[in-house]
């Protein structure tokens, strides 16, 4: 893939990983969405791999059905504020798997026409698919035992 | 803290942006759902009413929000598969599978061809179980009740195999890492072949209910149009892309668990419409049962598990016997089994659509982080845009076009 926002390329169990540069992500999917045929957007999702830093991968998984090809891209971001452009420009689509990333990891998307809540309650408190966040208790603390 | 109901539809910008000008004719917001019975689940609607027409509607989910996600984080890789049947309880098996070819391609086990083909057979059924309970609920909406009867009829015949493979109806866990939860039971031709011979008969009686019923036609031919642009822009799957035209099946284009040695079509229509997609589903059953048929025909003989002792619990008696058998059996109960660190995504034809499973392992005995692409998430996004401008008496049949389940939705 020639394209300046590709930092690396990974084949692993015969799927295509490529790792982006955060700040082009919307450049390239446009890029992927217009001249390689990537139409479908399948899904975004993250990773916390707290503690490590960068904290958090975003996942984009593409699809072409015209190629019969599926193309998954990385981010990587900073546990500080992580905020990446959001893709709803490119697919419509994205907008809902935005909301539930925003939702579940406490990452912003710029741009996006409505970044709120989308699975838990609009006052919730904290992110629950953080690794810090516990399966038990209540919000960030671990009832003593 | 104390909600009212302006608070909560207060963050949903599509109410907040219509123009309060003196000219514009008076609109009505009205609630639809949570608890309506058209919305199959627990789904709640804000839609903005001029007259009866639906100027825009969004909904709003997450009431069956159960942390699924979260919770496969803590449990083993096996022990995880309860989980996938939980999320669309119509569809527990492909969520079996998904999960199953997932784990198995991080694992790179080799699956024996009898599991494989028992797989296929029983995720036919459960898109017959899945098709079958969206035909029978969205007659009902339309008001058709027979039908709900006539469906429900076939679809405990299903239940009852899933009971006689599984021994259980609904959350069944049969498709495991490796193979299957149990071996298939004695005499499961008959049971099989004698459902599986009786059933064309049935969609046919389904067909002469529906398919000159005038009421039945008004109500869904030319309802619920959104164009095929639309669709693939938004994320929906399935059997909406189908019947707009689009010849894109999973089980063709990617085959999986050897599909690619049943011989079946792929049903598409062209008008896009309610009447299209349920042309497409009644299709779907006749394909899923020509499938059935010729893996009860052609079943074959061998392992129903993989030859993989480190992930498979071992036979009974061998643990008995065998010293390795019982280290294994003892290492896999009491800590589970490792799977090597990476990362894939795995999809299926669901009933409703693409499921894919994005597992990603760091080498532990638990799964790092599971993702769930559900088709009913992606589906529902699209639906502000299908009711736009549609009267509020077509919202009913257009929804139940999509058949979503809310709890694939919200997982």
């Amino acid at each position: 893939m020639n394209h300046a926002g590709v930092l690396e390329t990974r084949e692993a169990f015969g799927e295509t990983t490529l790792i982006v540069d955060p700040a082009q992500i919307v450049d390239l999917c446009r890029h992927l969405k217009d001249s390689e045929k990537y139409i479908r957007l399948s899904g975004i999702t993250a990773v916390d791999l707290h503690p490590a830093e960068p904290r958090f991968e975003v996942i984009y998984h593409l699809h072409s059905i015209e190629r019969n090809q599926r193309l998954r891209l990385k981010c990587l971001l900073s546990g500080v504020d992580p905020e990446i452009d959001s893709a709803t420009a490119v697919w419509r689509g994205a907008n809902w798997y935005e909301r539930e990333v925003f939702d579940m990891f406490g990452i912003g998307f710029r741009n996006h026409p409505n970044l709120v809540r989308i699975l838990m309650p609009i006052d919730w408190e904290g992110y629950p698919l953080r690794k810090d966040y516990p399966v038990h208790g209540y919000k960030y603390s671990y009832p003593s035992e | 803290m104390k909600h009212s109901f302006e608070d909560h539809t207060s963050t949903i910008p599509a109410v907040q942006e219509i123009p309060a000008t003196p000219s514009a004719p008076r609109r009505m917001t009205l609630n639809m759902g949570p608890q309506h019975p058209s919305t199959h689940g627990v789904l709640r609607i804000v839609l903005e009413l001029e007259g009866e027409t639906i100027i825009t509607a969004a909904p709003d989910i997450g009431f069956l929000h159960t942390g699924i996600e979260k919770e496969f984080e803590q449990k083993n890789w096996q022990q995880a598969v309860t989980l996938t049947d939980r999320v669309d309880y119509l569809a527990n098996l492909s969520n079996n599978l998904v999960y199953a070819l997932a784990v198995e391609k991080l694992l790179q086990i080799e699956i024996p061809a009898r599991a494989q083909w028992t797989r296929v057979m029983m995720t036919e059924f459960s898109r017959l179980n899945s098709h079958l309970v969206w035909l029978g609920t969205h007659a009902l909406d339309i008001g058709a009740m027979t039908m709900f009867f006539y469906c429900f009829r076939e679809r405990e015949d299903i239940l009852r195999i899933f009971e006689m493979f599984s021994g259980q109806r609904m959350m069944t866990s049969y498709i495991r890492i490796g193979g299957l939860a149990l071996e298939p039971p004695r005499g499961w031709q008959q049971v099989v072949g004698k459902f599986i011979r009786a059933f064309p008969s049935k969609v046919d009686e389904y067909e002469e209910l529906l398919n000159a019923n005038p009421i039945w036609m008004q109500r869904t031919q030319g309802v619920g149009f959104i164009s095929l642009e639309d669709m693939l822009d938004l994320g929906i799957t399935g059997p909406m892309l189908r019947g707009a035209g689009l010849n894109w099946d999973i089980r063709k284009s990617e085959p999986y668990s050897s599909y690619e040695k049943f011989d079946f079509k792929v049903p598409v229509e062209t008008s896009n419409d309610v009447w299209s997609r349920y042309r497409v589903r009644i299709q779907e059953m006749r394909e899923s049962a020509k499938i059935i048929t010729q893996a009860l025909e052609g079943m074959p003989e061998g392992a129903w598990q993989a030859d993989a002792p480190h992930v498979v619990l071992p036979d009974r008696e061998k643990m008995k016997t065998q010293m390795e058998s019982l280290i294994y059996h003892f290492k896999i109960v009491t800590e589970g089994f490792r799977v090597p660190a990476g990362e894939v995504y795995q999809c299926i034809e669901a009933p409703r659509g693409e499921i894919g499973y994005y597992v990603v392992s760091d080498g532990t005995s638990k799964p790092y982080r599971v993702h769930m692409r559900t088709p009913s998430f992606g589906n529902l996004q699209g639906l502000p845009k299908m009711l736009e401008n549609t009267l509020i008496a077509d919202s009913i049949a257009a929804l139940g076009s999509m058949d979503f389940v809310l709890g694939d939705t919200d997982r």
